[in-house]
């Protein structure tokens, strides 16, 4: 029997990795994220877990060591944050191009400088163009939950890419919210077994991981990546319609709310689908035709499923906690480039939000909301906004 | 003659060789650089005499090649198809019983 | 006339084909040191082949691993510059986990190793994993095109160290990463040279028998980027350890009071105390070395440069608890 239970989303994982019984561990403590080690410490510790657990130096020895043991054919796990990503980013792009399917645990927050251990999103936003795929949680189920997911996908032939999956500082990370933790049985089933047919460093079948490729070779390989992204997109529904079916509950790449008749659509990650979604109900108790997504799978990105969004919505809002400096955030580039050529689309207006721990709320919404509708109403409005500035000390 | 340590693995990537891309772009033959005959790099090739020759090994363990290999009596045998010519087994040779010559091609 | 047999074993783990200089030393350590721990996996394990390899970016990775080709018989693994000895960490935990028998060799040049990867190096060998790292020492960034690393050694020319109106080039000592090694109390520290290929091999081979880490560090000769004749690449290294600029020691669980410090030959006079080195005389002048290579033909119009190099040698030497007298040519 599943047990019902209250955790943080740093428990969350901790007790996802369990689950998914990875033969590696290797980690290095970085706030808001050290919890997930010191639990998976304990679990190793008592014996709940079989795996070994390296304490290594950095995060950057952290991700080389578990290409090291994934690319000997082993499943693996990390988490970390922040600096954290960003000291692993070099070898975030091998992991990817030498198509090991770790999988790491993220408790998003903000990067220096000024130092701040806050949420938002930058450290794994900026990670996008790694080849990794990213999933983000909006509570401490999701946080769960999208780890199991995310090594069935990482993990599956027709994929073999590894998966990262974020969900926000201390909002999540050092929130108590009830988990249900699922049954190990039926996790085993779901999961199964991780036997790599192209990455084992195994003596009895000597090959030779990690080369050099010459212009003749390296777009060829570099497009192999590519082509796991994109069928990636087929093995995320299949596993979340498997995932459903044993575990009960429902994953969507974007999940919509009241979108319906839905005028404007506020599009976020995370857990500020939440304050989104009860901001829509509070605009619908005042007839505002309001709705909400919230993307779940940032890539992979739904490219598909963000065109049959798009063609319910008149303007849609972006609200993100990243910004590309002098573009906008990266929703805002991925929404704009996944409906630039289709005949009929919503505008789109971009809301830089929340930074480094900023809390979100109604007012900040509200503004969110006039600027949406001067562009419904086909006003003046400016395409990238700062939302909740403090302007008396700029 | 002896037979070269690499011939099985010649004749593997002779069989296997494939430019097709492999997830991660591993190469899956061990050995398979030995289809690059690096003896076309070669000015000065070593020649080798028999006679003069103790079997004290030193050419066989310093080639960076490894372009030397021993034969059924552990006399070595020079691989043209991969000696780059650099000289040091000459160099190391305690009795002369190899001299670099220059390539005649 | 009796036959001796071949002195290591005759199994091939380094194929022909790569793309290594002619006359690179590198070339010949790895294709050495392969063979040692075959050997010793063979006498620990009875399995000769029950290693693999993790290595770092460098010109023995590039000239070894080009899509679709392998100049590797055994497993093989590159992930970037810096942190081959944490992917090893990584390789050795997962074969610790599936149960496989057998230790990791983990490979870095000196810039890899001295500098980029010196804090995985660290982190390795604190750690305890079952791993051999060998550093092949070629003095500067080769596969760049020689750079100076900190394992540069006084006085040498390099790109980044050239001789000028206000420069001798290299301006600072070696760092030592066997001393730094072994000062992490790992079970076993060695350096070695392929001038001395027995006792480089046979160091290998303790290195991979001892259980838990061990680091060797190898002086190889680069004949591009030290401007030497081809053929002299292992004269030039053994002239290193007969004039005293390279020490050939070992080191157990960082017991520096025991180092075993191996006489150098090139009729060098060696006094023991109680079995223990004390002191060395050196017989060849450091310029037997150094006249070969063109890296250091600057120092020739610069003398005091020299005499500040023997210096140096002397403080590594003491450092060994060793007081070594170097000659000046002609004495």
């Amino acid at each position: 029997m599943p047990i019902r239970t209250v955790m943080k989303a740093n428990e969350a994982a901790a007790w996802a990795a369990k689950l998914a019984k990875p033969k590696v561990i290797a980690a290095f403590p970085i706030t808001p994220s050290t919890l997930i080690p010191e639990k998976i410490s304990e679990f190793v510790a008592n014996g709940e877990l079989d795996a070994e657990f390296i304490k290594v130096e950095s995060e950057h020895s952290a991700i080389s060591a578990c290409v090291g043991a994934s690319a000997a054919g082993v499943r693996t796990f990390t988490a970390t944050a922040s600096q954290g990503l960003a000291l692993m980013h070099e070898v975030l792009f091998i992991a990817a191009g030498m198509r090991l399917p770790i999988v790491i645990a993220v408790g998003n927050r903000s990067l220096s400088a000024p130092i701040n251990i806050w949420n938002d999103w930058q450290d794994s936003i900026s990670q996008r163009d790694t080849g990794w795929m990213q999933f983000y949680a909006e509570n401490n189920q999701e946080a769960l939950d999208l780890i199991l997911i995310a090594f069935k996908v990482a993990e599956d032939e027709r994929v073999l890419l590894p998966a990262m999956i974020g969900f926000d500082a201390f909002i999540l990370t050092h929130t108590v919210e009830p988990v249900e933790i699922p049954d190990q049985e039926v996790v085993d089933e779901f999961l199964g077994e991780y036997e790599p047919n192209h990455a084992y460093l195994d003596p009895a079948r000597p090959i030779t991981q990690g080369t050099l490729a010459f212009p003749a070779h390296y777009m060829e390989a570099r497009y192999t990546v590519w082509e796991a992204n994109e069928n990636a997109k087929k093995v995320i529904d299949e596993v979340f319609a498997e995932f459903e079916k044993r575990f009960g509950r429902k994953y969507q790449k974007i999940e919509e709310y009241r979108t319906d008749d839905a005028e404007i659509v506020f599009v976020t990650m995370g857990s500020l689908a939440g304050t989104v979604k009860e901001y829509v109900d509070h605009l619908r108790k005042k007839g505002i035709k309001a709705g909400a997504a919230k993307l779940t799978v940032y890539r992979p990105f739904p490219t598909e499923e963000v065109r049959e969004l798009a063609k319910k919505a008149k303007v849609i809002a972006l609200l993100e906690k990243n910004v590309t400096f002098s573009v906008g955030g990266a929703l805002f580039q991925d929404f704009s480039r996944a409906l630039v050529n289709q005949e009929e689309k919503p505008i789109l207006v971009d809301f830089i939000i929340g930074l480094g721990g900023r809390d979100v709320t109604f007012k900040n919404l509200d503004e969110v909301l006039e600027i949406s509708k001067k562009a419904l109403s086909g006003e003046e409005f400016d395409e990238v906004n700062w939302i909740g500035l403090r302007k008396e000390i700029l | 003659m002896a037979e070269s340590p690499f011939k099985a693995d010649i004749e593997r990537v002779k069989r296997e060789y494939s430019e097709k891309m492999t997830p991660g772009a591993v190469a899956r033959i061990p050995g398979s650089s030995v289809v690059n005959k690096t003896g076309s790099w070669r000015v000065f090739m070593p020649e080798f005499n028999r006679d003069k020759c103790v079997r004290c090994y030193l050419c066989y363990i310093y080639c960076p090649e490894p372009a030397i290999y021993l034969d059924e009596e552990n006399y070595p045998v020079f691989d043209y198809d991969y000696c780059k010519g650099c000289g040091i087994c000459a160099n190391e040779c305690p009795t002369d019983a190899i001299v670099m010559v220059r390539e005649t091609k | 006339m009796a036959v001796r047999k071949p002195p290591i074993t005759t199994r091939e783990y380094w194929a022909p084909g790569h793309a290594a200089c002619a006359g690179c030393g590198c070339a010949t350590a790895l294709k050495l040191a392969t063979k040692a721990f075959s050997e010793a996996m063979e006498e620990k394990y009875g399995d000769p082949n029950a290693f693999a390899i993790a290595q770092a970016t460098g010109c023995m990775e590039v000239v070894s691993a080009v899509f679709p080709y392998t100049a590797w018989k055994v497993p093989w693994i590159h992930v970037a510059f810096e942190n081959a000895a944490a992917a090893a960490s990584g390789v050795e935990a997962a074969w610790k986990k599936l149960g496989r028998r057998g230790k990791i060799l983990a490979i870095g040049g000196d810039g890899g190793t001295a500098d980029i990867g010196m804090q995985a190096l660290s982190g390795m060998l604190e750690r305890r994993h079952n791993v051999v790292y060998l550093m092949y020492d070629n003095e500067a960034y080769m596969n760049t095109g020689i750079q100076r690393s900190s394992s540069t050694p006084y006085g040498a020319w390099t790109t980044t160290s050239p001789p000028g109106k206000y420069s001798i080039g290299e301006d600072k000592p070696k760092k030592w990463v066997a001393l730094i090694a072994a000062a992490h109390q790992v079970p076993y520290v060695a350096t070695a040279s392929i001038g001395n290929p027995f006792d480089f091999v046979r160091k290998m081979k303790r290195a991979a028998k001892v259980d838990g880490p061990a680091f060797v560090q190898v002086h190889c000769t680069c004949p591009t980027g030290w401007k030497s004749p081809l053929e002299k690449g292992v004269e030039i290294a053994r002239l290193a350890i007969e004039t005293g600029i390279w020490p050939l020691f070992e080191i157990e669980n960082g017991d520096f009071f025991n180092i075993k410090i191996q006489a150098p030959g090139g009729g060098a006079k060696v006094k023991r105390e109680g079995g223990r080195v004390v002191a060395i005389e050196f017989k060849k002048p450091i310029e037997e070395y150094l006249k070969l290579q063109g890296r250091f033909k600057h120092l020739f119009k610069r003398p005091e440069a020299i005499d500040e190099m023997r210096e140096q040698i002397k403080a590594m030497w003491k450092v060994l608890g060793v007081d070594v007298t170097l000659p000046k040519p002609g004495e």
